[in-house]
C-alpha cells in the first residue's frame, strides 16, 4: 500500500472489503486507495475479482463487508437517491462499450449530458463533437453503434464515460479482445484523457502491455486480496513468484495450482440489491 | 451454494415481480416524464400489433359462428348465433387471444431487449449515467402496453362480431337484420368493460413480465433466449390465470 499517501491526497480508499456470490468468495478483505490525480491499473486473471471491485468503487455492487469510501464518502451506505448525486463523480467505461444499440453515436454520447447537466442543444452538440476529438473519431455521429468496430466502439464509449467531466475514471479492461494496434491507440487515449483532464483513473486489464503504458502504479488482484502494487518499472522488478508468473504468462507457477481450486460461476451479470 | 428448487425459485421469482411492481408505481410519478419514449413504446407493442390482433379476431368471429350454428341447431336456437359470438367476443375471446398474441410478439420483444441490455452492461451504464433502469425502460413499456391492450380489444371486438356476421349472413343464410339484432340485444356496456379492463390488467402483467425476465437476465446470449422464452410462457400462463380470477370477479 502507498503509505506515503497523506489522507487529503487519498481519492478512493477501499478497506477490508468482503463480497461472495453464493458459495463463491471473489473478495477476500480487498485493501486499496487510489490518491488523487493518480492512473491506478488493476491487472489479474479472469474470475480474480477485478471488475467486481471495481463495481463498488461505484456503488453497482454492495458489499457484504467492509468499505469503500470515495472522498471520505462510505459508498454503501448512500440511499438510492444520493447515490444517483454521488455518481455524477464517475465516468465509467464497460467492457464491449456497453453503448445504448438503439441510439446513435451522437445520442450515445450526449445522453449523459442530457441527464446530468443542464446544457443547451448547442452546448451538447459542441461538447459531444469534442469528446469525439478526444478519442479520435469524426463524423461517426449519425452512424449506429453496429456499424462501427470495436475499437471504435470502446473509444465511443470513453467518449461517453468523459462527457460530463467527471473527477474519477474507470475502464473496465479497455482493450480486451482489441487487436495489437488498436489496443495501443486505445491505451494512448487512456493516457492523454488522463493526462489532459487531470482525473483519477482506475483501469482493470489482463494486458501487461497495457498496464505498464496506463498506469502510474499497477497493482494486482488474485483471489480477491490486492498483492502487490507498485510503479510500473519497480513492479517488474518485484519478486513475488505470482506477480512475476503473471507478468510473463507463463502456464506453470503458483497462480496456476490456485486458479485450479477456484473454479465457479462466473461474474454474475446482477447486482444483488 | 445449492441450486435453488422450483419450489424456492417460484418464490424468488414472486418476489422479484412484485418488487418491479412496487418500483413501477414509485417512479411513474416522478419526472422526467418521457414522453416521447411512451408514444414509441405505444407505436411499437399497439399500433404494429393491429394486423395480427385483428386476423385473429376476425378468424375467432367466424369460427365461433360455425360453431355456434352447429351446437344451437341441436336446441333449434339457431337465431341466438349472434348473441353467442358477440357475448364471447367481447367479454372472452378477444381480451384474452389479443393478450396472448400480443404476449407473444411484445412480451418476447421486450423480455429479448431487456436481456440483451443486462448482459451487454448497458443497464450497469444507464446507472452509472444516475439514470433509473426502472424508470427509463420498465415504466414505458408497461404503461404503453397497458393503454394499447384494451384499444386493440376494442378493434378486436369489431371485427371478430363482423367476422361472426358475415360466415352466418354469407355461409349460413341467416337474415342480416335480424342477426344483427340479435348480435347487441342482451349486450350492455358492462359486459364490454369488463373485457376491457381484463385487457388492460393483461398489458399490465405480461409487460411487468417480460421486463421483469429481461432485467433479471444473467448468462450470455443463452441466457437471453431463456428470458425471452421465459417472458412468453410466465406473461401466457399469467393471463389465463388471472382470467379466471377476474372473470370470477368482474362478472
Amino acid at each position: 500500500m502507498p503509505d506515503f499517501l497523506r489522507p487529503e491526497q487519498v481519492k478512493i480508499r477501499i478497506r477490508d472489503l468482503y463480497k461472495s456470490f453464493g458459495p463463491k468468495l471473489v473478495l477476500d478483505g480487498t485493501n486499496l486507495e487510489v490518491a488523487a490525480g493518480e492512473s491506478l491499473v488493476i491487472i489479474g486473471g479472469s474470475g480474480t475479482g477485478k471488475s467486481v471491485l471495481l463495481k463498488h468503487i461505484i456503488g453497482l455492487l454492495r458489499p457484504d463487508s467492509g468499505t469503500v469510501e470515495v472522498d471520505g464518502v462510505a459508498v454503501e451506505r448512500l440511499g438510492n437517491r444520493e447515490i444517483t448525486e454521488f455518481r455524477r463523480k464517475f465516468g465509467m467505461s464497460f467492457q464491449e462499450g456497453a453503448l445504448f444499440d438503439s441510439m446513435t453515436i451522437w445520442q450515445n454520447v450526449a445522453f449523459p449530458l442530457q441527464r446530468l447537466k443542464k446544457m443547451s442543444r448547442g452546448e451538447i452538440d459542441e461538447r459531444v463533437k469534442e469528446c469525439l476529438a478526444m478519442v479520435r473519431l469524426e463524423g461517426v455521429e449519425e452512424k449506429l453503434p453496429s456499424q462501427l468496430s470495436g475499437g471504435m466502439r470502446r473509444r465511443v464509449g470513453f467518449a461517453r464515460a468523459v462527457a460530463h467531466s467527471p473527477e474519477i475514471l474507470l475502464f473496465d479492461e479497455p482493450t480486451t479482445g482489441l487487436d495489437p494496434v488498436t489496443t495501443a491507440l486505445v491505451d494512448e487515449v487512456i493516457v492523454d484523457l488522463n493526462d489532459r483532464l487531470k482525473t483519477t483513473t482506475v483501469t482493470i486489464t489482463h494486458d501487461m502491455a497495457s498496464a505498464f503504458r496506463i498506469g502510474d502504479r499497477v497493482a494486482m488482484i488474485n483471489k480477491g486480496q490486492i498483492i502487490a502494487s507498485a510503479p510500473p518499472e519497480e513492479f517488474k522488478r518485484l519478486e513475488d513468484p505470482r506477480v512475476q508468473q503473471f507478468i510473463h504468462g507463463d502456464a506453470e507457477g503458483p497462480l496456476s495450482d490456485e486458479s485450479g481450486a477456484r473454479t465457479g460461476p462466473g461474474r454474475p451479470a446482477t447486482p444483488s440489491r | 451454494m445449492k441450486m435453488p428448487t422450483a419450489f424456492e425459485s417460484f418464490f424468488l421469482e414472486m418476489g422479484r415481480f412484485f418488487q418491479l411492481v412496487g418500483r413501477i408505481f414509485a417512479w411513474t410519478p416522478r419526472p422526467p416524464y418521457d414522453v416521447r419514449e411512451l408514444f414509441r413504446q405505444m407505436v411499437k407493442v399497439g399500433f404494429n400489433s393491429i394486423p395480427v390482433v385483428l386476423l385473429t379476431a376476425m378468424f375467432t368471429g367466424m369460427v365461433m359462428a360455425l360453431q355456434m350454428f352447429t351446437v344451437l341447431r341441436r336446441i333449434n336456437a339457431e337465431s341466438f348465433v349472434g348473441s353467442g359470438v358477440s357475448l364471447s367476443m367481447v367479454r372472452e375471446l378477444a381480451p384474452v387471444l389479443s393478450g396472448l398474441i400480443v404476449a407473444g410478439r411484445a412480451g418476447s420483444a421486450m423480455g429479448a431487449e431487456l436481456g440483451t441490455m443486462r448482459v451487454t452492461e448497458q443497464i450497469d451504464a444507464l446507472e452509472v449515467m444516475a439514470t433509473d433502469p426502472v424508470h427509463y425502460l420498465v415504466v414505458p413499456r408497461v404503461w404503453a402496453t397497458t393503454i394499447m391492450l384494451p384499444l386493440l380489444v376494442v378493434m378486436a371486438n369489431g371485427v371478430g362480431i363482423l367476422g361472426g356476421y358475415l360466415v352466418a349472413v354469407v355461409l349460413m343464410g341467416a337474415n342480416p337484420v335480424s342477426y344483427t339484432d340479435r348480435s347487441f340485444q342482451f349486450m350492455d356496456l358492462n359486459d364490454v368493460f369488463s373485457g376491457l379492463i381484463k385487457a388492460a390488467v393483461f398489458g399490465f402483467l405480461m409487460a411487468a413480465i417480460g421486463c421483469q425476465q429481461g432485467f433479471y437476465t444473467s448468462g450470455g446470449a443463452e441466457g437471453v433466449g431463456r428470458a425471452t422464452t421465459a417472458a412468453v410462457v410466465v406473461a401466457s400462463i399469467a393471463i389465463l390465470v388471472s382470467d379466471f380470477f377476474l372473470t370470477r370477479l368482474l362478472f
